[in-house]
């Protein structure tokens, strides 16, 4: 075995990481779009009940590492900085395997008066820039789900949703909630399904929206202006037309806690600051953030995420 | 028994899945970026052999199987049961026909086997991958036909019925793959 001190990556994929940096910045900074850096050890952790934040311990300079600059971004947003992009690290707690890593790399950028479907193009743009040749398809969440797992997920009924998890073999989603069950029959039933290159799925369920406005789709039915984006059946990307609302923002923060609480994980404090400018005025703007790492996975056909990194969190 | 979190099943780990003994194949980590993480795991039934998909919740635990797998001694077959011994020990198990299933074609007594014990008995029996039998009865050799490539059946003195290439002989000793019951050439004494 070679020594464990050394970087886990070669030169040739040095320079390619480089690269997509570097095509990053040169893209968005072309296009008007300024470069912040916000601080990835902030005061607060999100409330999100799936991302578990890393809690730095010294009561001097105790608080969080982030798991996203969204926040901070936000801040920005609402002080008035227009078009702003963030390249930077994110940290989520306990995610290993071969598509985490703790720390990634995440590239993250907000479009003042633009909404969802203009920041999807900007981002097939973008990926188009690295990759020419590569395809790109658009639909809505609700058409991928209904073709692969044959149910409607906006209008299934739990029950429904229940008994087709455990009929894939996830018995232990029997008395899970709808967002939990859309998730894993769409691990299960409709990721691997799904055509390579870049596909963009929009308008989520209702249930998942994440911090995205909601409207009513064209059948009528209540979905969220939330979009994800997959290279190569990875999951790659996910983006808002974001909301902007205070009051909708705090009821969001008070149902993630409330599910954090039902799950036994410990309660977060809500960032004050961010409702503070929301009330203040957040513009009209859609938000992208994107995993550099799992990019440059597809990009370069590397098969886990640990070997697109100089050190890798195994190799720190 | 210890109980293992989805956080340490590593393929070989032995679990208890619905009262069953299971050896778990593969472990995959998933997180979609804003929902639970979960895991999908591949799992052996050790008694039937069957390969189980199941999605587990990513902290869930499974309690440990006791299983383990013991190098024995076959030593013969009583016609109800076949007997091992521990070459240390020598401490005999009875493995019943269910536990010995197909490994029964390929035992020659004194032959190392790896034999699993589940709660200290016998599950299953796996064979050397490679064992040297004799040929009990086959049509006569076609003397110098090496070059055909055809083969005839041949009933071995364990009873298997392997396919051998056409020159081979009664009496001959010849080596087999037990995993996949294919004629690997003349035994080499």
């Amino acid at each position: 075995m070679e020594g464990e001190w050394r970087a886990a990556i070669d030169r040739p994929t040095l320079e390619y990481r480089a690269h997509v940096m570097q095509t990053m910045r040169t893209f968005l900074s072309s296009r008007g779009v300024l470069e912040v850096d916000v601080p990835a050890l902030g005061r607060h952790a999100v409330t999100d009940p799936h991302i578990d934040s890393i809690a730095t311990g010294d009561f001097s300079s105790e608080g969080f590492l982030q798991s996203s600059p969204e926040f901070y971004m936000k801040r920005l947003l609402a002080s008035g900085s227009g078009d702003i992009f963030s390249l930077g690290k994110a940290f989520r707690a306990g995610e290993t395997g071969p598509r985490h890593n703790v720390e990634f790399t995440l590239l993250e950028w907000y479009r003042v008066d633009w909404d969802e479907h203009q920041l999807m193009a900007e981002l097939a743009d973008l990926v188009t820039h690295l990759w020419p040749e590569v395809g790109s398809l658009t639909l809505s969440y609700g058409e991928a789900f209904e073709q692969h797992v044959q149910i409607n997920p906006h209008t299934a009924s739990l029950t429904q949703l229940r008994l087709a998890a455990v009929a894939q073999g996830a018995e232990r989603w029997h008395d899970e909630s709808r967002a939990n069950c859309l998730d894993v029959l769409f691990n299960l039933c409709v990721e691997p399904l799904l055509p390579r290159g870049l596909v963009f799925l929009y308008d989520y369920p209702a249930c998942q929206a994440g911090l995205s406005q909601l409207y009513q789709n064209r059948e009528g039915q209540q979905v969220s202006r939330r979009f994800e984006v997959y290279l190569n059946n990875l999951e790659l990307a996910n983006g808002y037309f974001e909301l902007t609302d205070a009051i909708e923002q705090r009821r969001r923060f008070d149902d993630d806690l409330a599910a954090r609480i039902a799950s036994d994980k410990p309660p977060v404090a809500q960032d004050e600051r961010l409702l503070q400018a929301l009330e203040a005025g957040l513009p009209s703007c859609a938000g992208v953030a994107l995993g550099v790492d799992r990019l440059i996975m597809q990009l370069l056909e590397i098969p886990t995420i640990d070997l697109t990194m100089p050190f890798n969190w195994a190799r720190r | 028994m210890a109980n293992y979190s989805t956080n340490e099943f590593r393929s070989g780990l032995k679990v208890m899945f619905e009262k069953e003994p299971c050896s778990i194949l593969e472990n995959e980590f998933v997180k979609p970026g804003k929902g639970q993480a979960f895991s999908r795991v591949k799992l052996r039934n050790l008694k039937t052999g069957r390969v189980l998909e199941k999605t587990f919740k990513s902290g869930e635990s499974l309690e440990a199987a006791d299983v383990m797998d013991t190098d024995m001694q076959y030593l013969y077959n009583d016609g109800d049961f076949w007997y091992f011994m521990e070459p240390q020990t020598f401490e005999q198990h009875q493995a019943d026909e269910k536990a010995v299933g197909e490994a029964s074609q390929w035992l020659r007594e004194q032959d190392v086997c790896v034999v699993t014990l589940y709660n200290g008995a016998p599950l299953s029996v796996t064979p050397p991958n490679h064992v040297d039998l004799e040929i009990l009865e086959t049509d006569p050799g076609l003397r110098g036909d090496t070059a055909t490539g055809g083969t005839k059946p041949a009933i071995l003195s364990t009873g298997a019925v392997i396919k051998v290439p056409l020159f081979l002989e009664q009496n001959e000793v010849v080596r087999v793959d037990t995993r996949t019951g294919e004629y690997l050439g003349r035994a080499k004494d």
